[in-house]
C-alpha cells in the first residue's frame, strides 16, 4: 500500500509539473489539464474490440455514436478535454482487471460496480442503472412463459463477466446449469440454434438482440433489482488520482439530466418489457 | 574363500564415494543460490505485493476451489470418453492409411484427407464449426448439448493427431516382421494383429500418453461452446472478483492431474529403453 501511495504522489506531482509548463505556453487549458492523464493533456479511455451496439456504434468508439461513447465524450467535456483530446485505446476484459498501471485513464464498458470488484479497481460512481432481462426466440419452449417458475426447466444462457450469469444462478435459479459464453454473438448463435432455451442480457442489450439480430426474437421479461442496485461504473487503476473527478464529472452530468438525455437519444425505451416475479 | 575386493578396488571405490559426495554437495550449493537469487527478484520487484494479491489471494483460492474442481469434473469425464474415441478412431485411420491392397485405395485416399484436414484445422474452428454449426442446420438427431458436440470436436481433431502417430510405429516395424508372419502361415490380417501391431503400439506408447496429456488440456476448450469446465469456472469467479486467483487453482489441479501422467510416461519409456538395451537393439 505504501508503494501504491507513494505511486500516486509521484505521478501527481508529475502531473503538476506538466501543467505548470502548459499552462505557461498554453493558457487556454482550463483546471482539467492539471489531471494526471497517462498523456498529459489528452485522456485515454478504453474499451473492448469489438465494442457492442447499442453502447458503440459500428465498433468505432471514438465517433460519439452509442450510449457509452456518448458518455465518454460528456465526460472528458466535463474533465476540461475536448473530443480532439480523446485517445481511444483497446482493452480486453483480462488487461482492465489486471493488477497495477492500466493503459488507459479510464475504461468505459458495461462494467457493473460491486464491492468485491471494488476492491481490486477504482470505480466512478454509477452513470446507469441497469437491469437484466431474458430473450428467447418465438419457437423456444419458453416463449411463452410469464413468471420466473415458468423457467425452471429451461437451459439459459449468458455471457462471461456478466451480471446476466449472477441473475440466472441467484435470481431465476433453473435446474438446468446455466451454459456461459465468451461474448453475447456467440450466445446469440446458441440461442438461434435452440441450443439454449434463453438468454439473459442488460436490458438495452436485449432490446437491441432481440430486434435486430434474431429475426423471431421476444423478450419476456427484465429482472427488476432494487434502484440502483446494479450500476455501470468507469473502471479506473486501483487508487487511480483521477477516480475523484471522474466521479465528479459522472455526478455532475447526472445532476444536470446529461446522463438521462443521453439514455433517451441511445438507448431503447427501458420501460417496454414486463417485470419478471 | 570368500571374495575379498582388492585394495586397488577399494581404492576406487572410495573415490568414486567421494566424488558423488561432492557433486551433491555442490548440486546443493547452486540449487539455493540460483533459489535465493530468484526469490529475491521476485518478492523485490515493484509489483510484487499487487501481483501476489491477485494472482495467490488465499479468501479467492478457498472460495473458488469447489466451482473449480466441479468444474474440473466436467474435463475429466470429457477426457475419458474423448481420450477412448480417440484411441479407436485414430488405430482404425492408422490402419486404413498403412494398408496396401488396391480394393482399399478409397479408403487410403479418404483417411488421407482427413488427417491432412483435422491436424492442419485450429482446434478452436473445429469447435465453432462443430458447435454451432452442425446444430444450426436444424436436423432434429444432431445434439445439442456443447460437452456432446465439443466431445465430438476434440475427437475429429485428436484421432488426426493419435492416427498419424500410431501410423509412424506401425511404418517403424521391420517389414521383416511381417514376412516372418506370412512364412508362419498367418494371414495377412492375423500378421496386421499378432505380430505388427503389438510392437507398433509399444513403440509409440509414450507419444500416444502425451497427446492423451495435451488433450486433457484443451478439453478445457469446449467451454467456447457454453460448457462449464475448470478454466471457465475459474473466469466466472475472476470476472465476480476482479480477481485472478481462481485461473491460478485452476492451473494448480490440471497440474496436479498432470503429472501422474507424466511420470508414468517417463517410468514407461525408461522401461522401454532398458529392455531395448539389454536385446541389444542399439
Amino acid at each position: 500500500m505504501k508503494k501504491l501511495s507513494v505511486a500516486i504522489t509521484t505521478s501527481a506531482l508529475v502531473g503538476a509539473l506538466v501543467f505548470g509548463i502548459s499552462a505557461g505556453s498554453a493558457s487556454v487549458a482550463q483546471a482539467a489539464n492539471s489531471l494526471p492523464t497517462l498523456t498529459p493533456g489528452v485522456l485515454t479511455i478504453g474499451t473492448d474490440d469489438p465494442a457492442y451496439t447499442p453502447w458503440f456504434d459500428n465498433n468505432n468508439p471514438s465517433d460519439g455514436k452509442g450510449f457509452e461513447s456518448a458518455i465518454a465524450y460528456a465526460v472528458a467535456k466535463q474533465l476540461g478535454y475536448p473530443a480532439s483530446k480523446v485517445k481511444w485505446v483497446k482493452a480486453a476484459f483480462n488487461t482492465v482487471i489486471q493488477p497495477g498501471k492500466k493503459a488507459f485513464d479510464f475504461d468505459i464498458n458495461e462494467v457493473s460496480i460491486t464491492p468485491e470488484r471494488a476492491k481490486a479497481v477504482d470505480f466512478s460512481t454509477g452513470y446507469y442503472d441497469v437491469a437484466q432481462a431474458l430473450i428467447t426466440t418465438s419457437k423456444s419452449k419458453i416463449a411463452k412463459a410469464k413468471t420466473i417458475a415458468d423457467l425452471s426447466n429451461a437451459k439459459l444462457g449468458a455471457s462471461v463477466g456478466s451480471t446476466s450469469y449472477t441473475t440466472i444462478t441467484d435470481v431465476i435459479k433453473p435446474k438446468n446449469k446455466p451454459a456461459v459464453f465468451d461474448t453475447n454473438d456467440l450466445a446469440t448463435a446458441a440461442l438461434k440454434n435452440g441450443q439454449i432455451d434463453g438468454l439473459v442480457l442488460d436490458l438495452p442489450t436485449a432490446f437491441y438482440v432481440a430486434g435486430a439480430e434474431l429475426s423471431n426474437g421476444v423478450i419476456i421479461g427484465q429482472f427488476a433489482p432494487k434502484a440502483g442496485s446494479d450500476q455501470f461504473g468507469l473502471v479506473l487503476t486501483k487508487g487511480s488520482p483521477l477516480t475523484k473527478s471522474v466521479s465528479a464529472a459522472v455526478d455532475a452530468l447526472r445532476a444536470n439530466g446529461t446522463l438521462k438525455a443521453i439514455a433517451a437519444k441511445w438507448l431503447a425505451t427501458v420501460g417496454g418489457a414486463p417485470v419478471l416475479k | 574363500m570368500s571374495y575379498q575386493p582388492s585394495p586397488l578396488r577399494l581404492q576406487r571405490e572410495a573415490a568414486r564415494r567421494r566424488a558423488s559426495h561432492r557433486s551433491t554437495l555442490i548440486a546443493i550449493i547452486s540449487t539455493v543460490v540460483i533459489g535465493t537469487a530468484l526469490t529475491i527478484i521476485v518478492t523485490g520487484a515493484p509489483g510484487f505485493k499487487l501481483v501476489k494479491q491477485s494472482f495467490f489471494s488465499p479468501h479467492y483460492m478457498k472460495s473458488a476451489f469447489p466451482h473449480v474442481l466441479s468444474g474440473l469434473w466436467l474435463n475429466l469425464r470429457v477426457l475419458l470418453v474423448a481420450g477412448t474415441f480417440v484411441l479407436i478412431l485414430g488405430l482404425l485411420i492408422a490402419l486404413a492409411r498403412t494398408s496396401h491392397s488396391p480394393v482399399l485405395y478409397p479408403l487410403r485416399l479418404i483417411a488421407t484427407i482427413y488427417t491432412d484436414i483435422f491436424r492442419g484445422l485450429p482446434l478452436l474452428l473445429v469447435l465453432l464449426l462443430v458447435g454451432f454449426g452442425l446444430p444450426g442446420l436444424g436436423i432434429s438427431w444432431i445434439p445439442k448439448s456443447a460437452v456432446v458436440l465439443g466431445t465430438i470436436s476434440l475427437i475429429l481433431t485428436y484421432s488426426a493427431y493419435v492416427a498419424e502417430v500410431i501410423r509412424a510405429g506401425i511404418e517403424a516395424v521391420n517389414p521383416a516382421q511381417r514376412m516372418a508372419g506370412r512364412a508362419l502361415g498367418l494371414t495377412q490380417s492375423q500378421t496386421q494383429r499378432f505380430v505388427v501391431l503389438p510392437q507398433a503400439l509399444r513403440k509409440v506408447t509414450p507419444p500416444l500418453l502425451n497427446d492423451m496429456v495435451s488433450l486433457q488440456k484443451d478439453s478445457g476448450l469446449i467451454s467456447v461452446l457454453g460448457a462449464i469446465d475448470a478454466i471457465r469456472s475459474a473466469q466466472i469467479e475472476t470476472a465476480l472478483s476482479f480477481n485472478f486467483t481462481p485461473y491460478v487453482v485452476a492451473g494448480a489441479l490440471f497440474v496436479a492431474l498432470t503429472i501422474p501422467l507424466t511420470r508414468f510416461t517417463d517410468w514407461l519409456t525408461r522401461k522401454q529403453d532398458r529392455a531395448r538395451v539389454q536385446q541389444g537393439q542399439w
